[in-house]
């Protein structure tokens, strides 16, 4: 028990790493504070494609998704971070990162908005084009406003994982937090930081897992 | 436009001739004529699938006629010069299911193609809200979302929507049929209202009683095709075609 | 730019993603991997679907304490990137003299994440399953568990099986993360792979694996999603 508590919990190392997992999750921030809200758009784009009422757009676009569902975003992360150099495109990390995972958020967050348009009845649509708004007016103030409210625990779940995601960057090195925290421990022989990386994460990210859960059980 | 300046006064305000719309392989008008004149109420008949819906999203391009023509008030409703969404705002849609926009209070039902379509200001919108609130007996339910009222609490908002565009004519498709039985009447009040304010409608509906009571013409349709026209006395007392006697046989059980 | 120099260029595309000389000699190798990606999603989703059934029906069961634990557990491992807690069993626990193999650290940390989302999948269902049901089971005499077991799980597992797919794929998609701690899965050996053979075939080609493996799954949930949509009204 004590050898246990000495490897995880050691107060002493997680104090001495702290300013350094302090960077590591400025790092963390700063990819959640332009993958998120670019996913969320993105994702609205994705949706128009796929729910479009023209072949040519919708089936390539479905496509798409299904093939970057399928996708696990280590590997597109890789590709895009290991592959690309072969042919002379040489992305720096942060750039690979944004690449990899939007194309794969933007997936995700694309199925979820078509989920929401589906559930919103056909005759919301049509009552408002009957008044004389455009397409546009009518996705933007009638069907779009319905279809977020019907998916909001999911766009949120989604977000959560998308915040998740960015601990796959430390594989190419991108010095977020959870990178931060096994490099303080290879260098502190001690489990710690990677413990106390947990727990930022877990204060980050619990609240939300908390309301999702609230908004599924009250849906 | 100054053909449109000379053109004569139409005799009908709304002109549909001709209307085809098939679904597939399924042929739901055939050939269908809508005349309505200015200022009248004009009832449309017939069983479950003969196409009164059909023909009534026509009338507004929310279905789009495989043939025929449709002019409203001197302008080509099909013409693809015409801008739909502004001749739209001219015609009013009233549906079975009131389809009010649940996310919304009431007043933002009324007012969001006000502000939108027609670029009116908020205080303005609001006004003109209030106005049509109390022309349908609600006027203390502005700030109520949809969910909070009753069906025909629902129905008359749905109408109180529409009239807010000051529309040339109002499209009901079965607005009250989806009612309890004792919300009916307060929904057929307002429509009476309506009427006596001299606002031209079409409603497709089975509400025969009230038809005979309050529509200028009832047209009877069938199969896609428009079988008998005629005032409602005519139609209801003296029908000439057997098909609509077997029809009204039936409605009266 | 002359057609020479365009040419050259698709030339050099295919020459490092699609070396066919480079596919035969890696071929083998990288789908010796896909063999162990498939077994072990087989096993997380075997192990994580059964687990987060099982305390689902606990949870169902259970009184206070036991589902304050469901609960606690369920919130940290859907909070939890997953990469956190391979990391922590991988590097960890051996300094406490539990050393376990890379591939059954990754195992069990997927399947204890899967575990948690399946448990609040299972949950949903059973709470949405009308109170009537309850009722009217319990009036012809079948007894708490034995309305559990025959007339609620049996609903709330139709409910779930939509959402437990998706997420069932999206988890076992970390498979991948296997590679950042030595698993012989598709990525790792397509990385080695291309480290010794300097070209980006057995990327490709990892990645390729990697989508026919899951592609399947996708449509599967995509169709399945649209026939319960049907189903439905
Ligand atoms: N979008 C559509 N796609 C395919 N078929 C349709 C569509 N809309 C209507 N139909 C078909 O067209 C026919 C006429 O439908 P419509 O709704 O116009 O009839 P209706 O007279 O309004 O009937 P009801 O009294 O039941 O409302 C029906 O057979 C219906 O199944
Ligand atoms: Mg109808």
């Amino acid at each position: 028990m004590e050898q246990f508590g000495q490897e995880f919990l050691n107060l002493d190392v997680m104090a001495k790493v702290a300013p350094f997992l302090l960077q590591g999750l400025l790092q963390t921030l700063l990819l959640c504070s332009f993958l998120i809200p670019i996913g969320l758009v993105s994702g609205i784009l994705v949706m128009l494609l796929t729910t479009s009422p023209y072949r040519l757009l919708r089936w390539p676009a479905i496509a798409a998704v299904d093939f970057f569902r399928a996708f696990p975003p280590l590997v597109l992360l890789v590709f895009v971070y290991a592959g690309l150099p072969f042919i002379g495109l040489r992305v720096p990390a942060l750039v690979a990162v944004a690449v990899a995972f939007l194309i794969n958020s933007a997936s995700y967050y694309g199925e979820i908005y078509r989920a929401g348009m589906v559930s919103v009845p056909k005759g919301q649509r049509e009552a408002a084009r009957s008044t004389g708004l455009s397409a546009t007016q009518t996705l933007l103030y009638v069907t779009l406003p319905q279809a977020i409210r019907n998916v909001l625990p999911d766009l949120l779940s989604n977000t959560v994982e998308l915040v998740k995601l960015t601990t796959l960057a430390s594989v190419i090195s991108v010095p977020e937090l959870l990178h931060s925290a096994n490099l303080a421990r290879s260098l502190t022989y001690n489990s710690s930081p990677l413990i106390l990386a947990a727990i930022i994460y877990l204060l980050l990210l619990l609240p939300i897992v908390r309301l999702i859960a609230r908004l599924e059980h009250r849906l | 436009m100054s053909s449109a300046a000379a053109a004569p006064v139409p005799r009908y305000l709304l002109e549909a001739r001709g209307v085809r719309k098939s679904f597939g392989t399924t042929e739901v008008l055939k050939s269908v004529d809508l005349l309505v004149e200015p200022g009248k109420l004009v009832f449309l008949i017939g069983p479950s699938g003969s196409g009164k819906s059909t023909l009534l999203r026509c009338c507004n391009r929310l279905e789009e006629p495989d043939g025929g023509s449709i002019i409203m008030d001197n302008v080509d409703l099909l013409s693809p010069r015409t801008d739909i969404n502004a001749a739209r705002r001219q015609i009013g849609m009233v549906f079975q299911s009131f389809n009010l926009y649940p996310h919304l209070t009431v007043q933002k039902n009324i007012t969001l193609a006000l502000r939108k379509v027609v670029g009116m200001s908020t205080a303005d919108a609001n006004a003109r809200a209030a106005e049509m609130l109390a022309l349908v007996g609600l006027p203390d339910k502005a700030a109520s979302y949809p969910a909070q009222l009753s069906g025909g609490q629902q129905q008359r908002i749905g109408i109180a929507r529409s009239l807010a565009l000051n529309p040339k004519i109002i499209l009901m498709d079965e607005p009250t049929s989806a009612l309890d039985p004792e919300l009916v009447g307060s929904v057929l009040a307002v429509v009476k209202d309506l009427r006596d304010r001299g606002i031209t409608m079409v409603i497709a509906s089975h509400e025969m009683n009230f038809a005979r009571e309050a529509a200028d013409k009832v047209v009877f349709l069938d199969g896609g095709l428009v079988i008998e026209h005629g005032s409602a006395e005519n139609i209801f007392l003296r029908p000439q075609e057997e098909r609509t006697r077997r029809f009204l046989a039936q409605i009266r059980h | 730019m002359t057609a020479a120099d365009a040419m050259s260029n698709w030339d050099r595309f295919v020459f490092t993603f699609f070396n066919a000389d480079i596919a035969m000699k890696y071929g083998w190798e990288i789908l010796q991997g896909a063999g162990i990606t498939i077994l072990a999603g087989l096993a997380v989703v075997i192990t994580g679907i059964s687990a987060g059934f099982g305390l689902a029906a606990l949870r169902a069961i259970g009184g206070k304490p036991v589902n304050f634990f469901i609960i606690v557990f369920v919130d940290i491992f859907r909070s939890l990137p997953p990469l956190a807690i391979i990391l922590v069993l991988f590097f960890g626990f051996p300094n406490i003299g539990i050393v376990l193999p890379s591939l059954i650290v990754l195992w069990m940390s997927l399947s204890a994440v899967l575990a948690a989302f399946a448990e609040e999948i299972f949950w949903a269902g059973i709470t949405s399953v009308p109170k009537g049901q309850w009722l009217a089971a319990r009036s012809t005499g079948l007894t708490f568990a034995q309305t559990l077991r025959y007339v609620i799980l049996p609903q709330a597992v139709r409910l779930g099986i939509p959402p437990l797919t998706n997420r069932a794929i999206s988890i076992t998609k970390n498979l991948a993360l296997g590679s950042a701690i030595g698993v012989n899965e598709i990525l790792g050996r397509a990385n080695s792979a291309l480290s010794m053979s300097a070209n980006a075939t057995p990327l490709t080609m990892g990645a390729l694996l990697y989508v026919l493996v899951f592609i399947p799954l996708v449509i599967a949930s995509r169709t399945l999603e649209r026939n319960y949509r049907w189903g439905e009204h």
